[in-house]
């Protein structure tokens, strides 16, 4: 069986469904309500699919104000609130409890404002991610993170997973991106965090708010950055003997001081599949590939992918290909971007999001493999070459309670072996209920303090997404009404 | 140590080197705690483009360790001690991180914190604590290295922090058009930050603030100046500058200068040396939108002479003023909130800096957040205590 626990549902709050319901509906009408089970089945997981919950009801709210009146009520009501986006997690992040209200805002998906001349939007956090570049495309812009999953997540779920994507490289992450965001605390109190101005006025309440996983308040709006578009932008494939050789290849373009808009490297079994899946000419017969992408002018990217091909030469690649025209680059990337839907199709699989220091790559790899081997399970590698953040696929058999049990415990190993080699549990995915207990590995009982005091201001009585991001045994404790009193480092 | 001074219930001052000791509002406390012997880098791969180092090391020897590699701290801190007349040179990376007081190379690589990565800290409670990393993304938990820049030593006292290094640029070249008017001046750097080009500095400087510039090739313009500066490579600056002039065509020819005339225009905007230490006028930072920042400008100037300096294309102005009993507070708000942004008091007397607000008052239900936060992180208010607001 999936081992990961999941809090014991609250019966007196669901004696009081029928109440709560009732009390909403004259809140904010009854439009909003999803009361029947058919209808809430559709939010019992995110991607991490494992682990299913229906909730006791999902509300849908249109504005700010709603949002208020729903976290009002729920705060009075003493009811547990889930926020959520599209439902793309991969940690379980917007998974629910049987006892608790599913809060979901991607009807809020409307442009407030688009101000070309002082290169922001301000919009509401329901909008795709990819839904922002296409408003502002037109004027030559774009909005920089982009998660594979841009089609479908939510800007509020990039935001409370400081969500990267393939060119993070150069442009950042989610937090890199953000000016400022208007955010709903559970007591219904509208807050405006940072601003449309590049600097914070104060402490900088904006970085705790963005990646916090839902564990501080709901956000409705944010206004982001434009970036120019680039002239242009070029992908080249460089096919290597070796994941040494390729990890290789990586620090030496970023020691000649080029710094790519994007590093992304596959292992052959990734490769295999992604070629299958996409047909963008990948190197079949590479152990390793690398995807560099330069931008620029015609010129630019001509010089610079040549002086990469050249730095690549001196790792006896298989294979150096340039992108021969858009139409070829446009298959290199949806060949990566649609990686997980690819490997998906031939098997399950959990998807590991640790990070490593780049020089650690050969070792992390080799010990990867043995890890799934010593667990009986095959593995496929993606991997943000370029800032170190890995993505071992691990492959397993859904059907088999016992087989996906141990596909849990192989990925738990390659976490803390990303910690021990000074790394991180999550790059971008984050936390959720997946990682949750792993914390503990990564932080001392007095870093999870000071984390844990940070929530509390914000979510007295810990209502927020629970049984997420921190230990259960230690927010049970706080959830059972201890959360006023500041937890103490152990 | 902290822990001892917590258990006594001993208020703290949190000091680098200095050169930010007559900024802000002064700390109440019995005691003085200097990072000024944490020095040294404890982490460098320059290949994964990542540096520790201890709190008190100087950014100077940290700039001098990076450029022999040829790299560098890509936001450009600015060491405000020359122009409040603490001592220069005495900046400590910890302070940059404290502050969050980035350059003019902010608009293109990002603020301090934004390539803060990691930090090990002891907060108020006298708790060693660390949070974030050496690697370039990590979001396991709440973002509290972050969430402490800005935070001016009132939340923990940072001892290690790690951040991201950048290549040095291969070359760079400015291009300065004279004699544009605050507005036109703004439109034309949005205009330029608006292409593809990865302009690396965006400043204008109106006359009055030129004429205070040392680098000979400016010096005796006697105009406004609109500087635009581009880094790349060898073989890219030229094209570049080429479509730069193409894009701002309408605002005339611009001066050009090299790869040395710019590095030292640049340098000097890192110590404000237009800026210099007086006792006859204040000096402000005022964050707001590009467009903004002109009619801002214009508004304070209706009451005072002022002297302005306009960085990340309008979005920061730097703002000297004749020297007041409230250093010209009242104004200098008025015309911020009506534009939207906030104003932080750098410069004036240490009576006026502890008897006006220093930064931007805060709203209800922020200012009880911010409450919330330093009593999380310090419970008994000792560390800086009244360093930011008057209360705790
Ligand atoms: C195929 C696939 C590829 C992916 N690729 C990437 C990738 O390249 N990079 C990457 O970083 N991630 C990736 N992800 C993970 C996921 O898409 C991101 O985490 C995304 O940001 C989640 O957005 P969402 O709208 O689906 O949020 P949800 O899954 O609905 O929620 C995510 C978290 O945000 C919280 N949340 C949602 N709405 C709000 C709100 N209004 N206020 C406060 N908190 C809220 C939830 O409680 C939850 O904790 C991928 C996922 C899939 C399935």
């Amino acid at each position: 069986m999936p081992h990961i626990e999941l809090p014991e549902p609250d019966v007196g709050v669901l004696r009081r469904l029928p109440i709560l319901i009732e009390g909403l509906k004259s809140r904010v009408g009854q439009d909003l309500l999803i009361v029947d089970e058919d209808g809430r089945r559709a939010y019992e997981t995110d991607a991490f699919t494992a682990y299913r919950r229906v909730p006791m009801l999902v509300v849908l709210p249109r504005t700010t104000e709603e949002v208020s009146k729903i976290l009002k009520y729920c705060h009075e009501n003493d009811v547990k609130v889930i926020p959520r986006g599209a439902g793309t997690s991969l940690c379980g992040g917007s998974l629910p409890t049987e006892d608790a209200i599913v809060l979901c805002i991607s009807k809020m998906n409307r442009v407030i404002e688009i101000d070309y001349a002082n290169r922001l939007a301000r919009l509401e956090a329901g909008i795709t991610n990819l839904q922002i570049t296409a408003e502002v495309a037109a004027g030559g812009f774009f909005y920089a993170p982009d998660p594979s999953s841009q089609l479908a997540c939510t800007l509020a779920g990039n935001l409370a997973m400081n969500s990267g994507g393939a060119h993070c490289l150069k442009y950042g992450v989610t937090t890199h991106n953000v000016l400022g965001v208007k955010m709903v605390l559970i007591d219904g109190t509208v807050v405006e965090i940072g601003g449309s101005a590049l600097e914070r006025n104060g402490y900088d309440l904006l970085s705790l708010v963005i990646g916090s996983e839902g564990q501080l308040g709901v956000i409705t709006e944010a206004t982001v950055k434009l970036v120019p578009a680039p002239e242009g932008a070029r992908p080249m494939m460089i096919g290597f003997r070796s994941p040494e050789a390729a990890g290789s290849c990586v620090s030496a373009i970023i020691a000649a001081g080029i710094i790519p808009v994007a590093i992304e490297y596959m292992d052959h079994a990734a490769i295999e599949v992604c070629e299958a899946f996409a047909g963008a000419g990948y190197p079949l017969d590479a152990e390793a590939l690398l995807i560099v992408e330069v931008e620029g002018s015609e010129a630019e990217i001509g010089i610079l992918l040549g002086r990469i091909a050249e730095i690549a030469a001196r790792f006896d690649p298989k294979t150096v290909q340039i992108s021969a025209d858009a139409e070829q680059s446009a298959r290199i990337w949806a060949g990566r971007k649609a990686a997980f839907g690819a490997i998906g199709r031939i098997s399950d699989y959990l998807c590991m999001d640790g990070t490593i220091p780049l020089a650690q790559l050969p070792h992390a790899l080799t010990r990867i493999s043995q890890i799934c081997a010593e667990y009986g399970l095959k593995v496929a590698n993606i991997f943000h070459a370029g800032d170190g953040n890995l993505h071992p696929l691990i492959l397993y058999d859904a059907n088999s309670p016992e087989e996906a049990e141990r596909a849990e415990l192989a990925g738990e190993t390659i976490l803390k072996l990303c910690v021990e080699l000074g790394g991180c549990l999550t790059g971008e995915h984050g936390v959720g209920i997946e990682k949750r207990e792993l914390m503990t590995t990564q932080f001392s009982p007095t870093d999870l303090a000071v984390q844990m005091r940070i929530k509390t201001v914000f979510d007295p009585t810990w209502r927020l997404n629970p049984a997420k991001v921190f230990p259960l045994a230690i927010t049970n404790v706080m959830r059972a009404g201890d959360a006023a009193s500041t937890p103490e480092a152990a | 140590m902290i822990a001892r001074l917590a258990r006594e219930k001993r208020g703290i001052e949190v000091v680098g080197h200095g050169a930010l000791r007559n900024t802000g509002r002064v700390a109440k406390a019995d005691v003085v705690l200097t990072t000024s012997g944490l020095k040294g880098v404890t982490l460098y791969e320059p290949t994964e483009l990542v540096m520790s180092a201890r709190s008190g090391t100087p950014v100077y020897e940290i700039e001098a360790i990076l450029a022999a590699r040829g790299q560098m701290l890509s936001f450009e801190p600015v060491d405000l001690g020359p122009a409040t007349g603490a001592p220069g040179g005495a900046l400590s990376i910890g302070g940059v991180f404290a502050t969050n007081f980035s350059g003019s190379r902010r608009i293109s690589a990002g603020s301090a914190r934004d390539n803060l990565l990691g930090v090990r800290a002891v907060n108020g409670r006298g708790e060693l604590f660390k949070s974030g990393g050496r690697v370039m993304k990590n979001v396991a938990g709440l973002d509290v290295a972050r969430g402490l820049t800005g935070s001016w030593g009132t939340l923990a006292v940072m001892t290690e922090v790690t951040f991201k290094v950048a290549p040095l640029p291969q070359t760079m070249q400015t291009l300065a058009f004279v004699g544009l008017p605050d507005d036109l001046a703004i439109e034309a750097l949005n205009i330029a930050m608006a292409t593809p080009l990865e302009i690396s500095g965006a400043v204008h400087l109106p006359k009055n603030c030129v004429d205070r510039l040392k680098v000979p090739k400016l010096k005796g313009v006697g105009q406004s100046l609109t500087l635009l500066r581009l880094e790349t490579f060898a073989t890219s600056i030229d094209e570049r500058r080429e479509k730069l002039k193409a894009a701002l065509k309408v605002y005339g020819k611009p001066i050009e200068l090299d790869a040395e005339d710019t590095f030292s225009l640049w340098s000097e905007f890192r110590t404000l040396s237009m800026m210099p230490f007086s006792t006859e006028t204040s000096l402000w930072r005022i964050s707001t939108l590009p467009t903004k920042a002109p009619e801002i400008v214009a508004a304070i100037q209706k009451f005072m002479d002022v002297v302005a300096f306009y960085d990340w294309s309008g979005a920061l102005v730097w703002l000297e003023v004749p020297a007041a009993a409230d250093a010209g507070a009242a104004d200098v708000r008025r015309a911020v909130a009506v534009r939207g942004g906030h104003a932080t008091l750098i410069r004036a007397e240490p009576e006026i800096r502890n008897s006006v607000e220093v930064f931007e008052p805060l709203k209800p239900e922020i200012e009880r957040l911010t409450r919330g936060i330093k009593s999380a992180f310090d419970p008994s208010g000792l560390l800086n205590r009244g360093r930011m607001y008057a209360n705790f």
